[in-house]
């Protein structure tokens, strides 16, 4: 937008002149940590849930009962010895959710770095290079990408015997980072139109050096996004699978405790003691990582943040009567361009 | 023109590796899926030398025909529309139960598809559009309705609903104690219609809160581009600014980003059939898996895939009808 | 702070002759606007201002000094975090009314919008609606402003607009990424006269623009306003190109204006400090102008 060639006229580049702040009127913000996590409280809680579950998950079994000793009494309620109650071949189901939390969050972590690494490849490598290899990588992302991925799990698990955790984080991950790779791909493309990388390249540095420093680095909040996402998606899928019997086979976790609730009668014998805690756990920890996707979101693109932001401050100041004008009710509260606030901003 | 036709070839090759991965994924993985299935239906009484031929080129356990010959025999019965036996409901063919689920799935899961996304593209534009409100402060309680996974939300409905409180059937498509099969009287539909209100509450429920979100944060952005002031300028009324200048921009990457949204709502849409126990294509193929019944669960993978995409198709047209950018660029 | 409403800008005797034998069309009184952040920034302080019929009024000065914003204000246009905190913005109809432009709210305001007062926005790159054909942008402020026209008369219209400013008439049916820059320019300032508004705001509309695009469309401008003699706000950064196209021009700092004078004058004799800054900036091309002058820092 602001394309000033030079002219042979005067030119249009404003003077050295004396500074032009506007006067401003208060003293300057507070910038301590309080001030920057004010507008954070998304952050904060899914950060707190999240850290909550991986405590439970490490530590919680030390203070358990085993989860696969039966020797209990079958389908017990809530009560002080079994806090969660039992199954109906008499596991204590707090055991169980605890194992199950490691299970289901190692199948997650694997899966989600495993699609990270692949959506990398896949996404970034595409996006940064062009000609054949962008194409190529491309099409093998889109095409996978289409192809369901559900079903395709389902049919892999199928032919597999056994599957242990690790198989099944392998699946998982093997289909779940093409979503990743795509919005990857579209970050590297435009930050290769970059300035800062169009000097690297005239210096002379190598395309994987290039990668490495210069884009990467900035890709670290969409990154992050998405490997929280892939995460959730992970343990979703990992639940799915189980639910449906494809599951790890040998190991507890919360699909695999779902499953085992709706073939014991669960449902129908009232047992709500026994379904409704895994599906809570997978429930509060993807809100969580969803919550810091939120803020990842606003980091990313600010104006998810300022624009809410500047509608509020503006209310608050006509709630104090200090707009001369009567405002339209209901009109869009529209946020200044980039341009306007880098003009206000000196 | 040329852009659908490059997305109809994509498809095409989409589909085709899909069936190719179909061939090939027995063959590659580990495990002898033959044998195993042999051995479950042996268990049953004979099995004719004629059926245990087209499992093995169906599973790659035949030894004496090469690799490239069974893909292309594989290709062959394909084209020809014979997807093989199912080996649970013998003798019936594939088609034939792939036919009769079919229907059940598009009803149930394509009417509550696009009933969330109307749903999802509409709150979240106005969610949007009222930024800086008390709206803003319940977006983040969407992400929990987000992150419920699909057959929980199912198992807690027919809890509540069904077990305790009683006021909807547990499972089926229609009232199977009072109809034998399908028929075209009001009483059946409404039977369909009371049966399928549980399995799409939860569908829609588990998916609108991506289309929401992703609608509220492009309203949000689309929202300080320059021509909605261009537009409050010219003194247009807030409905048209909101319709013609704000919604029309803002849904244009929900449109693209339908594609990926449709694999989570296949995904759940699978699981909560079989929740339900509603007689699609899920379940279907939850059974074939079930039976190692290799040859329906094949047939039922490609069905999806083909159904997928021709949403995908079907939506791209949606694209280019509403976004004049994507017509002219090739 | 308060407003410095006392001391004003500083002017000539030739000005205020040359502004006594003219009209107001929009005047502004003591308008103050102030971002709403944390702590808050006045970006516009006191600032009073008088338009008149059929004039152009340049408002120069660097980025950030409150121009646009000032502009926006008078056309109610404030985005947040910006609001208006004092100030009268009154319209002189041709007609004779006096419009509180301050007071006006809802349909009132939509309905003075583009009507009276029109905009032209820089870079038409993201001021047009990609998904609409210009036709229908054009035609919307038809449909909205003058409802009784028909729908053959509405396209008589905009066609008619079109070769106003020189664009073919059969580019109605283009969209905004098919248009070149100079183009896309020319179909906005079709779109601002469309209504054949009093007054029109001109923010920065040629500075994304090639100079000699630039040339064309401002020879575009000063044609339209001869013929239909409605008064230009025309703000930039670029004095040199106010002292050739303007009447009299206004000159910001820092939310203020410093000097308000007739075009001449201001060449002749800038008695602001600030101004003679700029001018001496921008070098001339008879090349009295060296790099160890010391005289400002131009290119």
């Amino acid at each position: 937008m602001t394309d000033t060639r030079t002219r042979t006229a005067p030119s249009s580049v404003p003077p050295s002149a004396p500074p032009t702040a506007p006067a401003t009127t208060s003293k300057p913000p507070r910038r301590g940590l309080r001030g920057r996590l004010a507008g954070q409280g998304k952050l904060v809680v899914g950060l707190g849930i999240v850290i909550a579950i991986v405590l439970f998950a490490i530590v919680g079994p030390f203070f358990t009962q085993d989860p696969r000793d039966s020797d209990n009494a079958a389908m017990l309620p809530p009560q002080p010895g079994h806090w969660l109650g039992t199954t109906s071949l008499g596991y204590d189901v707090l055991a169980q959710l605890a194992e199950g939390a490691r299970g289901s969050l190692m199948v997650g972590v694997v899966a989600g770095l495993l699609a990270i690494v692949l959506s990398l490849l896949f996404g970034v490598v595409a996006g940064y290079t062009r000609g054949i290899a962008d194409e190529g990588l491309s099409l093998i992302t889109n095409v996978m990408l289409v192809i369901p991925g559900l079903p395709l799990m389902i049919v892999v698990s199928s032919y597999l015997e056994v599957r242990s955790l690790f198989v099944v984080a392998l699946i998982l991950g093997a289909t779940a980072w093409p979503g990743s790779a795509v919005i990857l791909r579209l970050q590297a493309r435009s930050l290769r139109k970059r300035d800062y990388v169009s000097a690297a390249k005239v210096s002379g540095e190598r395309t994987p050096r290039i990668l490495m420093v210069e884009i990467l680095p900035n890709l670290l909040p969409i990154l992050t996004a998405q490997f929280l996402f892939a995460v959730i998606l992970a343990i979703l899928g990992e639940a799915g699978l189980s639910y449906l019997g494809l599951g790890p086979n040998g190991s507890i976790t919360w699909g695999t405790m779902l499953n085992e609730a709706q073939g014991g009668g669960a449902l129908t014998r009232g047992a709500w003691w026994w379904f409704i805690p895994p599906g809570l756990m997978i429930a509060l920890l993807g809100c969580a990582l969803s919550l810091i996707n939120f803020s990842i979101d606003e980091v990313i693109d600010p104006k998810l943040r300022s624009a809410p932001a500047a509608a509020k401050s503006v209310r608050k100041a006509r709630r104090a009567g200090l707009d001369v004008t009567v405002h339209d009710d209901g009109a869009p509260v529209r946020s200044g361009t980039d341009a306007q606030k880098e003009a206000v901003r000196r | 023109m040329r852009f659908y036709a490059r997305r109809i070839g994509f498809y095409a090759l989409t589909l085709w590796i899909a069936v190719t991965l179909n061939f090939l994924l027995p063959r590659l993985l580990p495990g002898d899926p033959y044998t195993i299935l042999l051995a479950k239906l042996q268990r049953n009484g004979d099995v004719s030398p004629a059926i245990q031929n087209t499992l093995r080129l169906l599973l790659g356990a035949d030894e004496d025909t090469g690799l490239w010959e069974q893909y292309t025999t594989y290709l062959g019965n394909l084209l020809r529309g014979d997807l093989g036996i199912s080996v649970t409901q013998f003798p019936t063919p594939v088609t034939d139960l792939i036919g009769g689920a079919l229907p059940w799935t598009l009803g149930l899961v394509g009417t509550a598809t696009v009933l969330s996304f109307v749903l999802g593209v509409g709150l979240g534009a106005w969610a949007g559009w009222r930024r800086g409100t008390w709206v803003d402060s319940i977006i983040p309680s969407t992400t929990l309705l987000q992150s419920l996974p699909y057959f929980w939300v199912a198992l807690l409905f027919i809890f509540v609903f069904s077990v305790t409180l009683q006021w909807f059937p547990i499972i089926g498509a229609y009232d199977v104690f009072t109809f034998d099969g399908p028929e075209w009287s009001w009483a059946f539909v409404g039977s369909v219609l009371y049966h399928a209100f549980l399995p799409a509450l939860t569908i829609v429920i588990s998916s609108v809160g991506a289309w929401l979100l992703g609608m509220r944060n492009m309203m949000v952005a689309t929202l300080s581009e320059d021509y909605i002031t261009t537009a409050e300028a010219k003194g247009l009324s807030r409905r048209r600014i909101f319709s013609t200048y704000a919604v029309r921009n803002a849904a244009i990457p929900s449109v693209n980003g339908f594609g990926i949204a449709l694999a989570f709502v296949v995904a759940g849409s699978l699981v909560t059939e079989q929740v339900f126990s509603y007689p699609g294509l899920g379940k279907l193929m939850i059974e074939a898996v079930r039976n190692n019944d290799y040859a329906l669960m094949q047939g039922v993978f490609l069905m999806i895939t083909l159904a997928v995409l021709a949403a995908l198709f079907i939506m791209d047209l949606v694209h280019g009808l509403i976004d004049p950018r994507a017509r002219h660029s090739d | 702070m308060t407003a410095t409403t006392t001391a004003g800008p500083l002017s000539s005797a030739a000005h205020a002759e040359h502004v006594a034998r003219l009209t107001p069309v929009l005047t502004a009184h003591d308008v103050s606007i102030e971002y709403e952040v944390d702590p808050p920034v006045r970006a516009v302080q006191g600032v009073s201002l008088t338009l008149h019929r059929g004039e152009i009024l340049g408002l120069a000065g660097e980025s950030g000094c409150g121009k646009s914003t000032l502009a926006y204000g008078l056309n109610r246009l404030l985005k947040d975090p910006a609001v208006l905190r004092s100030g009268e913005v009154t319209f002189h109809d041709a007609d004779g009314t006096d419009t509180d432009v301050v007071a006006l709210d809802g349909d009132a305001l939509r309905a003075f919008r583009w009507d009276k007062v029109s905009m032209v926005f820089q870079g038409a790159m993201n001021s047009l609606n990609p998904v609409l054909s210009v036709r229908a942008q054009l035609e919307d402020v038809l449909t909205t402003h003058r409802p009784g026209l028909s729908r053959t008369e509405r396209g008589e219209r905009c066609a008619e607009l079109l070769e106003m400013v020189g664009v073919d008439p059969v580019r109605l049916d283009s969209f905004a990424h098919e248009l070149s820059g100079g183009m896309r320019q020319r179909v906005m300032i079709a779109m601002a006269m469309a209504l054949e508004p009093q007054v029109m705001i001109m923010d920065e509309p040629t500075t994304a623009l090639d100079v000699v695009v630039q040339r064309d469309i401002l020879r575009e401008i000063m044609r339209l306003r001869e013929r239909f003699d409605f008064a230009v706000v025309f703000i930039t950064h670029d004095l040199p190109l106010l002292l050739e196209i303007a009447d009299r021009i206004a000159v910001m700092r820092s939310g203020e204006i410093v000097e308000l004078d007739t075009a001449e004058q201001l060449y002749a004799a800038a008695q602001h400090e600030y101004t003679q800054t700029l001018l001496s900036s921008f070098p001339s091309l008879l090349g009295d102008f060296s790099y160890d002058d010391g005289e400002g820092a131009g290119r």
